[in-house]
């Protein structure tokens, strides 16, 4: 109880009221989320887990505005987006959200520096200049360790380094929110443990709230809050009081040989 | 997002492709150069035909007796109705004719020496020189004393000089024309080929001597006048046209007993033909273009299935299916403008080629047409792009991500 209070105080990023979502497809209905009411707060780094079919990817479709609600209500940092048009939500998503993909989603045969610098293209807030582009995609992957490799295209690059242009395409416009989505899903351990810890980094030091979907226990432990869904509903929303440390465990990894 | 990025991207997306881009664009490269180099071709054709016309003179009227209707049959040759007072009346009292002149003319066997050649005897007065508009370029003209008087005298053509004299001074020698013997006076300008063969191969003579002497007859071929001036034509037709019905009494409600015909005419046969031919090579052009525009519409609809994916990640970051809209429509019109440049390289060649090799045609090549062609060939770009740019679109951004 203590610590919800102290929440309280803390801004709210994502907040979800009575959500529902259901496939019509003609005559089946499914209903996929069956009244979800959830507050995310700033600085969280938070692992939703779940069985597939549970409905989680459902909800961070919507949480990352791609998809549309069917009942109840979407707020995302302060602007309710639950009725919002196809055209406003992409402009909330380029100025909001930042995404990971499992497949890391990478433009093919792009040099990393043009695949960061895509949002920029698409921001209608202010329009950025070529100069600008680049010098903001150079500091954010940067910022993921990928100095040097500014102009390698993704098939140059190993799974590792292809998420963390995707991680540095996510974080150039310094969003609201990160979604990934399986972020570690097509990595080995040791890979993975290197993406957390960017993710840990980002979220400890820059205080950027992080929403991760997993199936895996283990990179569950580095959030410090486990939300788990069933049949479209959360069943379990607990904290992790003492969430592993990425770089503590990456030091007693054993280095890759090369 | 800006013109520029588009532009980027579009070009990016067509280089990743080249050799299909090449196939895509080859039907409006195709439809544009030949479109070039037709019009190039007609419009260098009627360039050549309207300086001929220029070289006959641009205010030249022929009257010629009409096509008389007797008893259904429609006869030429046996009516006469011009006479040479026709042709003295029109010259002193038509205000917008300078001159006139009777014709006579028939095809006759020439004889000098040994030689002999098969020409055109034309009997004309001795102003024809100036209503043709046509210098001699030795000797003289004859007179209007050689006219009164049926002098035997006559000016020659250039080819006459070429196939009888070989090499020899015509002047002052003797030819005969149907054992009639006339003294050359004069040599005319080389006009060299025009329309109905060589200009050069006739025989003027004065019309006295060619109605007594050749065609022994009271009636006159035509008559050719030359207007003050090409703008006053009409004014000129409508004034001989009203002497010479008061002179052949003929009643308000009565046919013309001869037509008169002007270069004027001519011309706008001329205009009428090559409107027909640009119209029918619009239409060839058009219907290249069509086909190339739908092959365009095919390419993209497959590069749009192609990167559903790539559209899906656009629309996560942020773009708008406006956005994805505009870099497909930018790629189709890029296609069709490149293209479209392409031809009209191809097309200007080609006829600078034709030029080179065939020295008689020269062709023209047309601003307009490029212009056309190229506003054209963006058009069919944006409409043959449009359906799939907005296939692409509309697309859901979370099957488009899932799309494999």
């Amino acid at each position: 109880m203590a610590k919800e209070k102290e929440e309280k105080n803390k801004k709210t990023v994502i907040e979800v009221k009575n959500l529902e979502k259901i496939y019509d497809s003609g005559e089946v209905k499914v209903h996929a989320l069956r009244g979800i009411t959830l507050s995310v707060y700033d600085g969280e780094l938070v692992a939703i887990m779940g069985t597939s079919g549970s409905g989680k990817s459902t909800l961070m479709n919507i949480l990352g505005c791609l998809d549309k609600l069917t009942k109840g209500e979407y707020i995302l940092d302060g602007r309710n987006v639950s009725n919002m048009s196809r055209d406003e939500l992409a402009d909330i998503r380029n100025d909001l959200i930042g995404f990971v993909f499992q497949g890391f989603n990478l433009l093919a045969k792009t040099p990393a520096i043009e695949n960061v610098e895509l949002p920029l293209l698409y921001s209608r807030a202010r329009s950025y200049n070529k100069q600008e582009r680049e010098e903001m995609a150079r500091k954010a992957l940067d910022s993921v360790g990928l100095n040097g490799r500014y102009y390698h295209q993704p098939n140059q690059l190993s799974g590792g380094q292809q998420q963390r242009v995707a991680i540095a395409r996510a974080l150039i416009k310094n969003p609201s929110l990160i979604l990934a989505d399986e972020p570690t899903g097509n990595l080995d351990s040791r890979t993975s443990v290197e993406i957390m810890n960017i993710f840990q980094q980002m979220n400890r030091k820059n205080g950027i709230t992080v929403v991760l979907v997993t199936h895996s226990d283990e990179i569950a432990e580095f959030a410090d809050r486990v939300i788990v869904f069933r049949d479209g509903l959360i069943r379990e929303d607990r904290r992790n009081t003492n969430p592993n440390n990425a770089e503590e465990i990456l030091k007693t990894m054993p280095v890759p040989e090369e | 997002m800006s013109p520029w990025a588009t532009m980027r991207i579009a070009l990016k997306a067509i280089n990743a492709n080249k050799m299909r881009a090449l196939l895509t664009m080859l039907g409006i490269i195709i439809g544009v150069a030949s479109v070039i180099t037709m019009v190039s071709i007609g419009q260098g054709v009627s360039k050549s035909v309207e300086d001929n016309i220029s070289s006959l003179g641009t205010n030249l009227l022929t009257v010629s007796p009409s096509m008389l209707k007797t008893g259904g049959v429609r006869q030429t040759s046996t009516v006469h109705t011009l006479t040479v007072d026709d042709s003295k009346a029109i010259e002193s009292e038509c205000s917008f004719i300078t001159y006139a002149s009777p014709m006579v003319r028939r095809g006759m066997q020439v004889v000098y020496g040994n030689q002999n050649w098969s020409s055109t005897v034309y009997g004309v007065s001795q102003d024809y020189d100036e209503i043709r508009n046509w210098p001699v370029s030795e000797g003289e003209f004859f007179t209007e004393q050689d006219v009164k008087g049926s002098a035997k005298v006559c000016v020659i053509g250039n080819t006459i000089v070429e196939n009888l004299f070989n090499g020899e001074n015509p002047i002052d020698q003797v030819i005969r024309v149907q054992k009639v013997p006339f003294r050359v006076v004069g040599v005319l300008q080389t006009k060299g080929e025009g329309m109905g063969g060589d200009q050069d191969d006739v025989i003027m003579v004065p019309y006295t001597t060619a109605l007594s002497r050749i065609s022994r007859m009271k009636y006159i071929q035509s008559i050719v006048c030359s207007v003050s001036a090409e703008e006053y034509t009409e004014q000129a037709v409508d004034e001989v046209t009203t002497l010479l019905r008061q002179r052949h009494h003929l009643k308000d409600d009565a046919e013309d007993d001869f037509t008169i015909g002007s270069q004027a005419d001519i011309k706008e046969t001329m205009a009428q033909t090559m409107g027909m031919l640009t119209l029918f090579l619009s239409a060839i052009a058009f219907i290249s273009l069509l086909v190339g525009g739908i092959g365009i519409m095919n390419i993209m609809l497959v590069s749009v299935t192609e990167r559903i994916r790539e559209i899906g990640i656009r629309m996560a970051l942020g773009a708008r299916g406006s956005d994805v809209l505009k870099q497909f429509l930018f790629e189709s019109m890029t296609l069709s403008i490149m293209g479209g440049i392409i031809g009209i390289l191809i097309g200007m060649g080609l006829a600078l080629t034709i030029s080179h090799f065939v020295p008689d045609l020269k062709t023209v090549i047309s601003v307009e047409a490029i212009i056309i062609s190229f506003l054209f060939s963006a058009g069919v770009g944006i409409f043959f792009g449009f359906y799939p740019a907005w296939q692409a679109s509309k697309l859901d951004p979370i099957d488009a991500l899932r799309h494999e």
